[in-house]
């Protein structure tokens, strides 16, 4: 009974808002209608509507998978400082790091469900009704984290928020053993999804031990680079008080992650271009396109042109520290790993293919509707969530607030 | 079978919800009942007749013609295996299209489960430098030879062991088939498999009608649907009957050898043994039952 009120009361804050919430809220409403029509023609007409083939048989939609996976796992970035230090300017907003989790696993979620060809047979999938084939496919392994992962970040917040509504002190026994469980949880996810392509003998782009390290390391670069952007609007359109030494600790942390990166990356390269067995094909299509097939070098080079710009600005202090410097890093950084996951991980996986044969890919108008649907929705479901967490967090919207509202009407309507 | 029972009571209940979402996408009972059968490798021999049964009538109001679908299984001390003469082949193709024919591969969007790359001589088998869309007036060319793929049956298939939904297997008789209506087209197959020898129905298929063969195997080429993921089966329906697969027949230079490996007297023995022959990408640890061998 208390739960539904809780949960009554948090639909209820979703409907009021300011004039730019709204319009906010309606933008991504149109959003979502124009990538939708792009998704039913999907839908009726089958995935030959996308740009992918037999000899390119994975592309955007995986790549936005993987990549909302790796935004996923980055929540731990502020959950091991903020829980296991207790460390002060960063415990608030842990809370929204893990919101960020549950909409980023969702959203990776929706990206596999509209790259399937049958989305209504899912359930074949399911453990007991279906034959789940685990232990042996990392596609049931991954499924699999990714429930148990969106399961624990959903009780962790739900109850952190449930409590404060109620004005009672959280579980510590149920809350701190579930928070250390998504610390390695957030690592598997990431490592999990690595190995779905890492475990791939017949990809030899993909089969390099140093793949699974590569994105964690990524992730910590594009996670928390939406958090701070978060962080800064909501310190200038609420209550919501945050020190400028958290987020510049916050992107002191992205620096080091970046540095791994980009030490892996150079170690990767290394060794295929030294070596040049002809498994430096893939590298070769990436990097400078394989004959007049040269689609793809735009997305590769304006990722590293982006992620190096973006490390020089986070590494030296005096542009760190710059709010204009540090922003134009962010939005830099984060368009790197995108184009990198979305684009420059999957494709020269498949090409040229594993007959040798190229078929040049680049998303249609219907994968990039349908992209821009899944992002809407998370992005709106991110939104209300975010709100409500706001008003019970910063704005003392509790049981009490709720009661006097009632009461207040119920004394209007005695009048 | 008890706890086969309980999952089916428990599909039917769920139904309802389903049902739902079906309704939306303008289905009847009977394509709930498709919707909720489940994995083919785990009915029983009734349940199989039953779906057959209705597999055939289907397609009879469909299209007006009698269709004979088999689910005939694994006949006991067999094991397919196959040889291919790359000094012989002469890269003419008939084996693809006789393949489709056979198979009743979707003509639009074309699906071909077989591929015939050509290869420079100088360079030997050589994957990067070969090409699948060669059209020359008249083959062969000088200076090329042609090494024809299509899946190589491994007795270590990666894209079983992938498969997430278990809806892909290797029969006894050493012949990996697909549940069409148990694959979810996640593609994870086609990632894994290191001779591109499975394909999707992007599209909904299509096949003229009068083209469409009538003689079908369950686990082989009765007809897809669009989103599933299909592959050469050695012609299951053929070859669980005593017949060769198509591709054998048809082959005008006799390059295409097919028989029981368990058998040492057939003729794919006698290559094993007399002929020294060579499977691709062997580095990989796939151990495919399809071989290659110069027989000149």
């Amino acid at each position: 009974m208390n739960f539904i009120r809780f949960i009554k009361g948090s639909i209820k804050i979703i409907f009021r808002g300011s004039v730019i919430y709204y319009a906010w809220v309606t933008f991504l409403l149109l959003l979502i209608i124009w990538g939708g029509f792009g998704y039913s023609g999907q839908l009726s007409e089958g995935l030959i509507k996308s740009n992918m083939r037999d000899s390119v048989s994975w592309a955007f939609y995986i790549g936005n998978f993987t990549f909302l996976v790796g935004v996923a796992a980055a929540a731990i970035m502020l959950v091991i400082p903020a829980y296991v230090y207790n460390w002060k300017p960063i415990k608030e907003i842990v809370i929204f790091g893990e919101l960020l989790a549950v909409c980023a696993v969702i959203m990776s979620i929706s990206f596999i469900i509209v790259d399937i060809g049958n989305p209504l047979r899912f359930w074949h999938m399911l453990p007991l009704v279906g034959t789940m084939n685990f232990p042996s496919s990392m596609l049931s392994w991954d499924f699999f984290v990714l429930i148990t992962y969106l399961l624990i970040n959903l009780i962790v917040v739900i109850h952190l928020l449930y409590c404060i509504f109620y004005k009672k002190e959280y579980n510590k026994s149920i809350v701190l053993p579930l928070v250390f469980l998504s610390i390695p949880m957030a690592v598997s996810i990431h490592t999990v999804t690595a190995f779905l392509y890492n475990a791939l003998p017949g990809r030899p782009f993909w089969n390099s031990a140093l793949l699974a390290p590569r994105f964690l390391a990524s992730a910590f670069c594009s996670g928390p680079a939406i958090l701070l952007i978060l962080f800064q609007i909501l310190r200038k359109m609420t209550k919501f008080k945050i020190k400028d030494e958290a987020i510049f600790r916050i992107a002191e942390l992205m620096v080091y992650a970046m540095f791994i990166y980009i030490f892996f990356t150079i170690a990767e390269l290394f060794k295929e271009f030294y070596s040049g067995t002809e498994n430096i094909l893939y590298w070769k299509y990436l990097l400078f396109g394989i004959g007049d097939n040269k689609e793809i070098i735009v997305y590769s080079w304006s990722s590293i042109i982006m992620g190096c710009i973006a490390f020089v600005l986070f590494l030296i202090p005096g542009t760190r520290k710059n709010f204009a410097t540090l922003n134009i890093g962010i939005v830099l950084i984060y368009a790197s790993v995108y184009v990198e996951k979305g684009i420059c991980l999957i494709i020269p996986g498949f090409t040229p293919d594993v007959l040798g044969q190229i078929y040049v890919y680049t998303p249609s108008l219907t994968e990039i509707r349908t992209a821009v649907m899944i992002f809407s929705l998370g992005f709106l479901l991110f939104t209300f969530l975010s709100k409500i967490a706001i008003a019970i967090i910063f704005d003392n919207y509790d049981i009490d607030a709720l009661n006097q509202k009632k009461t207040h009407k119920l004394k209007l309507k005695n009048y | 079978m008890k706890k086969r029972n309980s999952r089916r009571s428990f599909l039917k209940t769920l139904s309802l919800a389903t049902f739902s979402a079906l309704a939306l996408s303008g289905c009847n009972m009977k394509s709930l009942d498709e919707f909720l059968q489940l994995n083919f490798k785990i009915l029983s021999k009734k349940e199989k007749d039953d779906i057959i049964k209705n597999l055939e009538t289907k397609y009879k109001e469909k299209y007006r013609k009698e269709f004979h679908v088999s689910a005939k299984p694994a006949i006991e001390g067999i094991l397919f295996g196959y040889a291919l003469d790359l000094s012989r082949c002469v890269g003419c193709r008939r084996c693809v299209y006789a393949c489709v024919k056979e198979n009743n591969q979707s003509r639009e969007p074309q699906i071909h489960w077989i591929q015939v790359l050509q290869m420079e001589k100088e360079r030997g088998i050589d994957f990067a430098h070969s090409d699948v869309h060669y059209n020359p007036e008249k083959v062969p060319e000088k200076g090329y030879f042609y090494v024809p793929i299509q899946c190589q049956q491994c007795k270590n298939p990666p894209c079983v062991k992938v498969c997430p939904v278990k809806a892909t297997w290797q029969e006894p008789d050493g012949i990996t088939v697909v549940d069409y209506n148990w694959c979810i087209g996640c593609r994870y197959c086609m990632a894994a498999c290191p001779y591109g020898a499975r394909h999707f129905n992007w599209g909904e298929p299509n096949i003229p009608v009068e083209e469409i063969n009538t003689e079908m195997h369950y686990l082989g080429n009765r007809l897809r649907m669009k989103g599933v993921v299909e592959k050469c089966t050695f012609c299951v329906q053929r070859v669980r009957e005593g017949k060769y697969p198509a591709c054998v027949e048809i082959c005008p230079v006799g390059a295409r050898k097919f028989g029981n490996l368990l058998d040492l007297n057939s003729e794919v023995r006698y290559i094993l043994e007399n002929k020294r022959v060579l499977i691709l990408k062997q580095e990989l640890n796939t151990q495919p039952k399809f071989y290659y061998f110069f027989g000149i």
